[in-house]
């Protein structure tokens, strides 16, 4: 029976498919609110159905906790057969959790967010499209379908990303992010021919049972190809520069795609493919050096973004590098245990995000906030509560989570790996306890003279520091595009990009002496919710025997792999306790520096005091302007080349000389029809003899 | 000894074709349009020699009725196609073959 | 006597032939063939085709000929003609081609498939039954084997009667001149607007 009701996962992806395509085709019509609880309502049927299967498959016997489902084939070619069909597994049924239920949540919040945008009805559209997008790719049975999700995700990325399209600054974060993403799949296209040419199929069984027969080149191959899909999708160096730009979205979609589930998805397809993983120990080696250096380096230029958003995008991708940390030391469970626990803390953090925002006029700018604990105190509660818990402070969820991470490089012997991860750990206290202090605490900077005139400042933006001193009401430290004006958009957007560390002054806040609002319930209640359980999220997984359900759950998934354990008690709590020191060290530090806020709004501590190693974290590297110059650069002339002289010379030449040739021909023959019967005879004759010469060496032979 | 000389039927053919390659030539060359037709009168003239002379060398006396024919034809022929030449010509005199270009490509 | 006969007429018949061809006068072209088409008949007769013989003389020589001379001086079409030609390579092609046909007939002659099995010479022609002379067997031949051919035949000089006729006939037009259509001048001249 549980199996029958297992072969029905796919219903968990179809939900919000359905609505997807409802609102696309009647969104404008349905229009507020209805729009939204259609989504919403479907959200959360999926995240019911989903319960469903989780009773299902805890009903089977753990050795049999597997069963595929196949819908229709897909294809059938020679060889090769790849069918569209789900797997419910506990790793998929984990997920589906993860995505319907944080994901009902956010859709909830939504309704809120979104209220009198004029676009209400296609931003749930496409929130359903992603949704079941991202459902259909951690329940896809092959890595054909799984790719199919992804690809369907990244399209819904750069939608949603660029959902105020008329900000040139959106629509172009919208294609970066798409962009960045492709380079990904190639890696993962390259991935699957290597499949279908080694193994024949792209069913996740079928390869995995196969990978450890195969040559190592082989999986070698595959696994760092899989790993460069993942780098683009979860945003590791060196694809991350779009995560940050998609902040441009709106924050339910940071908080949804950008935080809880697309970016985890590249941790998703590891775990999935941990086969090639396990069996390729330079994979794994890359893997966990890529996580924990992203890790340290967002880590290190969260400290100094000045705008609230994009502090919680550096955090993210950090977090996403302890995530890949636990993957390339074989910590499976332990990733997908903090997938799990950032979407809680995270999800709230954006949410309450977004709140802020709200409450704060669409200014961003932390630099102008400050005390909002008194205006905004539900929207404080849980933003603090998830403060500490991404923090690590126990026994919050974060601390369990992130604990078991820096645990298992210990004990799997990466020490070099495990020392970085506690440095990044001391950032992340740090750079949130800065956040939470700038918003909540401190002093008000946001009544209009906390903005000083700039005398030449310690940054690169030249043009942000001039304009900034002809403070106007209407500008702030950028000149408004044309578009972003609210003649031109028909209404008033408040929507200002989002502030780059470049913006050495602060933005003007726009409360013209009011205050700063709370937001309405229908807002708060997913943010406490979240906040809720980011306080009780660590049960489900505590290092006690007996207590440690998710690893128990997920044991059927990666049997076989040795994940680290501690050797002996004391050795876990001693590792745990060095986790808590650093957390708290960090947390001190942010206190140290920020509990009174800012003197002046202008003058960030770390800032001032970090000079050009500063200025070079702020700016993340460069590697985002690197890139820029690269592809504008060399890469334009490229493309140039391409299209001048091969597109037009070559091909259009080709096909244009064709037509000339036809015509050419054509002229050339007109001429056999002059008119004259003479000529005519002349061809009849020569017709005649032509026939008598045939018949007399042929036939009369 | 000229005497001696048989006349067979080949030698019938033989002046059959001259008579038709100088009607060929003259229709090409001509420009006047009745001389053309006169040509084709050759053409047509030589033809009713080569039947005549197989209806000799093969004893059939078939050959000769398509003489008939052949001639009951050529002359509507000529009759029609006199009556299009007065036709076309009657306004314009000089005209020759090569002013009817009308089909011209 | 059938030597002699024979090429003293062909000669005539070439030369009629290369004088139709080659008279820049269409009179005398017309004068040519009729050299060209009674030595034609003398031919048949030597063949044993008497009946052809009279018939070509009266039909083709007495009318036909007489039919080309009417038109001729009908059209006034009896101007010299002149030399040039205008159309480029046509006489050497048409020159070549003449000779190739030629030599292909030639060679088609000797062919007894082209031709077929020879008789022996001096034996009356058969067909059409063992008696009688050329007339009667023409005439019976003509009358059974080939009746269908010979009633169509009729039916065709009745189409080329009635389609000469009508094709010939001034069908009351108007005289010949310029021609102006009182229709459009009064268009333009009340300036209605061409589209």
């Amino acid at each position: 029976m549980e199996r029958d009701l297992l072969d029905w996962i796919g219903v968990v992806p179809l939900l919000p498919l359905i609505g997807a395509a409802v609102l696309l085709l009647f969104g404008k019509r349905i229009g507020e609110p209805v729009a939204g609880w259609i989504a919403t309502g479907l959200m959360v049927l999926a995240f019911v159905w989903s319960l469903v299967m989780l009773a299902a498959i805890l009903g089977l016997p753990e050795d049999a906790r597997s069963q595929t489902s196949v819908a229709f084939t897909w294809l059938s070619v020679d060889q090769l057969q790849v069918n569209f069909g789900f797997l419910a597994d506990p790793l998929s049924i984990t997920w589906i959790l993860l995505v319907t239920g944080v994901g009902s949540l956010i859709f909830l919040y939504s309704i809120g967010y979104m209220h009198r945008d004029p676009n209400f009805g296609r931003f749930f559209a496409y929130m359903s499209l992603f949704a079941g997008s991202m459902l259909l790719l951690v329940t896809g049975s092959s890595y054909l379908l799984t790719f199919l999700g992804w690809e369907g995700v990244g399209l819904c990325s750069y939608l949603l990303i660029a959902f105020w399209f008329e900000r040139t600054s959106a629509a172009v974060a919208g294609k970066k992010a798409f962009v960045t993403n492709r380079v990904g799949d190639v890696g993962f296209l390259l991935a699957m021919f290597i499949l279908i040419a080694e193994f024949g199929t792209l069913d996740y069984g079928a390869t995995g049972a196969a990978a450890p027969g195969a040559s190592s080149g082989t999986v070698t191959a595959v696994a760092l190809l899989l790993l460069l899909a993942a780098v683009g999708k979860s945003a590791q160096i060196p694809l991350f520069p779009w995560l940050t730009d998609a902040m441009e979205g709106p924050t339910p979609v940071s908080a949804l795609i950008h935080a809880a589930t697309m970016v985890t998805a590249g941790v998703f397809l590891i775990a999935r493919a941990h086969p090639f993983f396990d069996a390729s120990g330079d994979a794994l080696t890359v893997v966990a050096w890529v996580g924990v250096l992203t890790a340290l380096f967002a880590g290190g230029a969260a400290l100094l973004q000045p705008d609230l958003k994009r502090v919680l995008a550096y955090s993210t991708i950090s977090q996403l590098g302890y995530m890949f940390l636990a993957l390339g030391v074989q910590a499976y469970t332990a990733a997908v245990f903090m997938v799990l626990m950032h979407a809680f803390f995270k999800g709230c953090l954006f949410l309450g995000a977004g709140s802020v925002i709200h409450g704060n006029e669409e200014n961003q700018d932390i630099r102008i906030m400050g005390r909002f604990r008194r205006f905004l105190p539900y929207t404080a509660i849980g933003m603090t509560i998830a403060w500490l818990a991404i923090a690590g402070v126990p026994p919050l969820a974060g601390f369990w989570s992130k604990d078991e991470i820096l645990e298992s490089a210990f004990i799997a012997g990466d020490y070099g790996v495990w020392v970085l991860g506690l440095i990044a750990a001391v950032f992340t206290g740090l750079y949130m306890t800065r956040l939470i202090q700038l918003v909540f605490y401190g002093n008000e900077r946001f009544r209009g003279d906390a903005v000083p005139a700039v005398s030449g400042g310690s940054d690169d933006d030249v043009s942000a520091t001039d304009a900034a001193t002809t403070a106007t009401a209407e500008q702030d430290g950028q000149e408004i595009d044309p578009a972003d004006r609210p003649d031109a958009l028909g209404y008033d957007p408040a929507f200002l990009p989002t502030v780059d560390f470049t913006e050495a002054t602060p933005r003007t806040s726009r409360l013209d002496g009011h205050d700063p609002h709370e937001s309405p319930v229908i807002m708060l209640i997913p943010i406490l919710a979240l906040a809720t359980l980011s306080v009780l999220g660590g049960l489900i997984n505590l290092p006690l025997k007996g207590l440690d359900f998710l690893d128990q759950f997920l044991e059927p998934v990666f049997k076989g792999v040795s994940q680290p354990e501690p050797d002996s008690f004391v050795e876990g709590l001693s590792l745990e306790g060095i986790a808590v020191v650093l957390a708290l060290i960090g947390i001190g530090i942010g206190l140290l520096l920020y509990r009174k806020g800012l003197r002046n709004a202008a003058e960030d501590p770390i800032r001032e005091h970090t000079g050009s190693v500063g200025r070079f974290l702020g700016h993340a590297y460069y590697v985002d302007d690197g890139q820029a110059a690269f592809f504008g650069g060399p890469g334009r002339a490229t493309a140039e080349f391409l299209d001048e002289d091969v597109d037009q010379k070559v091909i259009d030449g080709g096909v244009n000389g064709m037509a000339k040739l036809v015509r050419d021909a054509g002229q050339g023959l007109r001429h056999v029809q002059d008119g004259l019967v003479r000529r005519y005879a002349l061809g009849i004759l020569l017709g005649a003899v032509a026939i008598l010469l045939f018949l007399l060496v042929y036939v009369a032979r | 000894m000229i005497a001696a000389l048989e006349i067979t039927p080949s030698y019938y053919l033989i002046l059959a074709a001259a008579l038709f390659t100088i009607g060929a030539v003259g229709v090409l060359v001509r420009r006047n349009v009745i001389v053309m037709f006169m040509s084709v009168e050759l053409m047509l003239n030589a033809v009713n020699l080569t039947f005549v002379a197989f209806a000799k060398a093969l004893n059939d006396t078939a050959g000769q009725v398509l003489v008939f024919f052949t001639l009951v034809v050529a002359a509507a022929e000529v009759a029609v196609g006199l009556a299009i030449i007065v036709a076309i010509f009657r306004r314009r005199r000089g005209a020759t073959a090569d002013d009817l270009r009308v089909l011209e490509g | 006597m059938t030597v002699v006969l024979f090429f003293a007429f062909g000669a005539l018949a070439l030369t009629g032939a290369l004088g139709v061809v080659l008279s820049r006068n269409p009179v005398h072209s017309a004068l040519w063939l009729v050299l060209t088409l009674v030595s034609v008949a003398v031919l048949f007769l030597i063949q044993d085709a008497q009946l052809l013989a009279a018939v070509q003389v009266i039909v083709y020589a007495g009318a036909i000929v007489v039919l080309f001379l009417f038109v001729i001086m009908l059209l006034g079409v009896d101007r010299r003609e002149v030399l040039t030609e205008h159309l480029r390579f046509q006489r050497p092609i048409a020159v070549a081609l003449g000779a190739l046909i030629l030599a292909e007939v030639l060679l088609l002659a000797g062919h007894t498939w082209a031709t077929g099995a020879k008789t022996a010479s001096g034996v009356p022609i058969q067909g059409g039954g063992d008696f009688g002379n050329n007339i009667q067997r023409v005439a019976r031949v003509l009358f059974t084997d080939f009746l269908w051919p010979f009633q169509l035949t009729a039916v065709l000089l009745v189409i080329a009667v009635v389609g000469s006729v009508a094709l010939a006939k001034r069908s009351g037009e108007r005289p010949e001149g310029p021609q102006v259509d009182t229709r459009d001048a009064r268009a333009t001249t009340e300036g209605e607007s061409v589209p």
